[in-house]
């Protein structure tokens, strides 16, 4: 560590300029660091749907993290059952089964990144970029497929039309009034998209003098070649 | 914040009234909003009237802090009561079938019912007389309460997770137990106290051998936590002279090993009044005292672990004369045909109600133990050590007529039922009492009235080792006037009454009518120990084992029937708002064998199973499995439906049994 903070070490670039080293760490922690919120946020919901009515003062609270529903599903499951509509559980189960291991991917392409010294690193942090957009895209997929699966022919299938649930703030279904939020988890995601930013940033900050050089020490041998 | 305003302005006006008892009804000027007060004053309500109404009156949704578990009387049941709202929450089925929690309808209810059958009789009702709650260092712990069945001298035991009955023993050596059930302090046993006398083992012997070959017989139940059960290999019983031991309490604190019992005929009374004798009533009240039973039962479980004892019926019995050589029994005397005896929280002391003699007599343990040690003590007529009652009396407090039992609360007050006086005598304790009240010591400070013939009484953890004080309940037996006629036969009166203020300043708060039979004692414990589920912890918990079933099945999918030769099996799943399956065909003659899981995990959530012409019920509770077994005796085409509304469309939760000729 003495070294990393030491003003004294520095970094020769290909051209016989140096850098400190400390500039190179930046980036590396903003991405690693983003890694590492990807990774936590597979333990907290990302969203969570409350369902109020009357004869369930607690109300009912689905939670849906990545690879888990939680919460009152067995109830939830119980009522919507009458609608004919398929258990919460058969929705994004591919997602589900898929996401931690996904996630995971993401975050080492994030600490590769680190390791990549060019325009390629972007590429490497595109998915994590893109993801929460995608996971919002997945969920309203989701939602819209559950609320539209009602089957007329069940008990109070008649009764209600094909809905899609709100993805944000207050709806209503039959006598329940519902809230949705976004979870922990989803803003530790996009906080993780926050930081991904800010690190490519920097991370190009610290390179681009090392990709110039390099470029000017070739431009400098072909001359002489 | 309102209602606390009302409250003070309340307060301060009884205040100002120097005791309040203005019978002049409410006018707007009482501090009360105006709408109220018109109300008051349409009704005519004292102050006194609303402070009692602002005391007991439980908003919806609020929760009461206290619940009473009160003897069923003659329904055989428990009942479960909120104070100081006086709601009552629930009737627990004990030894009489019950419909609504398909108690003894089907399912595994029926076996607890049969465990208290008789060899040559089945008994389907009980008259529970003394709940008692399961007691941890003296404290109740909130865990199991325990009910005896006088009738039949049976014992009950509910588990207040689920507020079920777990068990029911028979004792197999009597045939009465009124004195019942009393806990040590650890609930290491239960104690079933006899009342009249009979041979040991219930077999016949004539009247006329009564001294010879009667019995009084004293029972501690072993109790095991872990299964929640008693355990009769580990439970003894000790002989007693025929003297009517009658209701015990355990001693606590400096007491500890020790328990106490009143009993009422050492006349030997045995009846006749048609043979010209005397009739029990005034044969067994001849003597001006009778004997308080001492027993040290941790020297009689030292006797009985170390096999010093007869078996009778399967049951250990320590006979008479091996209690008196091994130091387990002594007497004191206690004026004439006493009742109950109550050991104060702290141990020290055991009360005693004189029932025909107008005191309470307080005994000192510490005495009783000096003169235990002191020894030379004479004998009574079976030889059992007597204590004389100068040698064990701390003090007499006169109360009034007809004092029977005595609870106690925070303040070092003792309140003791009157029963002929039809009131509620608060008094003071002494010795390390004294300081918690103003007032002397072993002095009567008020009587209030109580409508009327107060039986037992109940305080705010009472009988416990800290009582808390602020209610305290009178059982009464008769109404009489308190409410609309319905007919010769008349409610019992359960009054709330409020202590919470010393001196003479108890007042009477609100009377529930108890319209189903005729309670016994009851107890008071803080709500907030007990811990009952919400729903049972796993799908397919069976309530009987308090585990899940094997038989049990976790998603309708596995519903399912299996014929093998003239038995068919049956899984059935139970959710909102269908069986699963919706049809049964099965041929008459047929042996059925039907499991129900309630997959339902939501609070309230209960289904009924009710098979039509085939006296089944089952209250499927959410988790509950249970099982039941018939045989198909009658063809035809039966329904079998849910009887707990569900659902919008519980109407719809229904299913054919269709059985072929």
């Amino acid at each position: 560590m003495k070294y990393l903070f030491d003003p004294d070490v520095k970094v020769l670039l290909p051209d016989g300029s140096t850098r400190r080293l400390f500039d190179f760490l930046l980036p590396s922690t903003l991405l690693m660091l983003a890694a590492l919120l990807l990774v936590v946020s597979v333990f907290l919901p990302y969203w969570r749907m409350t369902m109020f009515a009357p004869q369930y003062p607690k109300g009912l609270r689905v939670e849906v993290f990545v690879n888990q529903l939680q919460g009152d599903v067995s109830e939830v499951d119980a009522l919507n059952h009458y609608l004919g509509m398929p258990p919460l559980d058969e929705g994004g189960r591919v997602e589900r089964s898929i996401s931690t291991v996904t996630l995971m991917v993401f975050g080492l392409l994030l600490v590769g990144a680190v390791f990549i010294h060019n325009q390629w690193a972007g590429l490497l942090a595109l998915p994590v970029l893109a993801y929460p957009v995608v996971f919002l895209a997945d969920l309203f997929f989701i939602l819209y497929t559950y609320g539209h699966s009602i089957d007329p022919k069940s008990a109070l299938g008649g009764a209600i039309d094909p809905f899609t649930p709100p993805l944000l703030g207050e709806g209503v279904i039959g006598q329940f009034r519902t809230l949705a939020e976004f979870g922990p988890g989803f803003y530790l995601a996009l906080a993780a998209v926050g930081v991904v930013v800010v690190g490519l940033w920097f991370h190009r900050a610290a390179y681009k003098p090392i990709v110039d050089a390099r470029r000017r020490a070739a431009a400098l041998s072909a001359a002489h070649a | 914040m309102k209602r606390s305003v009302i409250v003070l302005l309340l307060a301060a006006l009884l205040a100002a009234g120097c005791g309040g008892k203005s019978p002049a009804a409410a006018t707007p000027d009482a501090g009360l909003p105006a709408d109220a007060a018109a109300v008051a004053a349409e009704r005519g309500l004292t102050p006194d009237d609303i402070y009692a109404a602002v005391k007991t009156y439980t908003p919806s949704g609020q929760l009461d802090p206290y619940i009473m578990i009160a003897s069923g009387g003659q329904s055989g049941q428990l009942l479960v009561i909120g104070v100081p709202s006086m709601r009552i929450l629930k009737v627990i089925a004990v030894f009489t079938p019950e419909p609504w929690q398909g108690y003894g309808f089907g399912g595994s209810s029926n076996d607890v019912l049969a465990g208290g059958d008789m060899a040559n009789q089945e008994l389907r009702w009980g008259d529970t007389h003394h709940p008692g709650l399961s007691e941890t260092n003296g404290e109740y712990d909130g865990q199991f309460v325990f009910i005896n069945d006088k009738a039949n001298a049976r014992l009950a035991v509910i588990d207040l997770r689920d507020f079920e009955t777990k068990q029911i023993i028979k004792n197999p050596n009597a045939n009465i137990d009124h004195g019942g059930t009393f806990v040590t302090p650890n609930t290491d046993y239960i104690v079933e106290g006899p009342q009249y006398a009979a041979p040991i083992g219930g077999d016949y012997a004539s009247l006329d051998n009564y001294a010879e070959v009667y019995r009084g017989l004293i029972t501690f139940w072993k109790f095991d936590r872990l299964t929640g059960r008693v355990d009769m290999a580990r439970s003894f019983q000790i002989e007693l002279p025929p003297y009517w031991q009658d209701l015990c309490d355990a001693g606590k604190g400096p007491s500890d090993g020790w328990i106490f019992c009143n009993s009422f005929n050492t006349e030997l009374a045995t009846g006749g009044v048609e043979l010209g004798n005397p009739p029990f009533e005034a044969g067994t009240t001849k003597n001006d005292t009778d004997y308080m039973h001492i027993f040290n039962w941790k020297k009689a479980e030292q006797v009985f672990q170390a096999g010093q004892f007869d078996t009778v019926n399967g049951m250990a019995v320590i006979r008479l004369q091996t209690a008196i050589d091994e130091d387990v029994l002594y007497f004191t005397p206690e004026p004439k045909s006493p009742h109950g005896a109550d050991v104060t929280p702290g141990g020290e002391y055991i009360v005693v109600g004189g029932k025909l003699d107008p005191h309470v007599t307080i005994y000192s343990f510490e005495k009783i133990m000096a003169a235990i040690t002191a020894g030379g003590l004479d004998v009574d007529q079976y030889g059992v050590p007597v204590i004389p009652l100068d040698q064990s009396m701390e003090a007499q407090v006169e109360l009034g007529l007809g004092p029977l039992h005595t609870v106690y609360d925070d303040k070092g007050y003792a309140y003791t039922s009157l029963f002929l006086d039809s009131a509620v005598a608060r008094w003071t304790l002494g010795g390390p009492y004294s300081s918690l009240h103003a007032e002397e010591p072993w002095t009567l400070v008020q009587k209030l009235p109580v409508q009327y013939n107060i039986g037992h009484i109940a305080a705010a953890e009472g009988d416990t080792a800290s009582p808390d004080g602020g209610y305290v309940v009178a059982l009464n037996k008769w109404s009489i006037d308190r409410f609309a006629n319905v007919g010769p036969l008349l409610p019992q009166n359960f009054q709330l009454i409020d202590t919470s203020q010393p001196g003479d300043q108890m007042r009477l708060l609100y009377d529930l009518p108890i319209g189903m039979a005729e309670p016994h004692y009851a107890q008071i414990i803080k709500a907030d120990k007990l811990k009952a589920f919400e729903v049972y912890p796993e799908v397919g918990w069976n309530p009987e084992t308090m585990s899940v079933d094997p038989n049990a099945i976790t998603a309708p999918d596995q519903a399912r029937v299996e014929r093998n030769g003239n038995q068919v099996e049956i899984w059935m799943a139970v959710i909102r708002s269908h069986f699963t399956p919706e049809r049964v065909e099965i041929k008459q003659g047929d042996h059925v064998i039907w499991h129900f899981t309630s997959l339902e995990r939501t609070r309230d959530a209960t289904h009924g199973f009710a098979l039509s012409g085939y006296n089944i019920n089952l209250s499927l509770e959410p988790g509950e499995s249970q099982t039941i077994e018939f045989d198909a005796h009658t063809a035809g085409t039966f329904n079998y439906f849910c009887t707990e509304f569900c659902s919008a469309l519980h109407l719809e939760m229904v299913g054919y049994m269709l059985v072929e000729p």
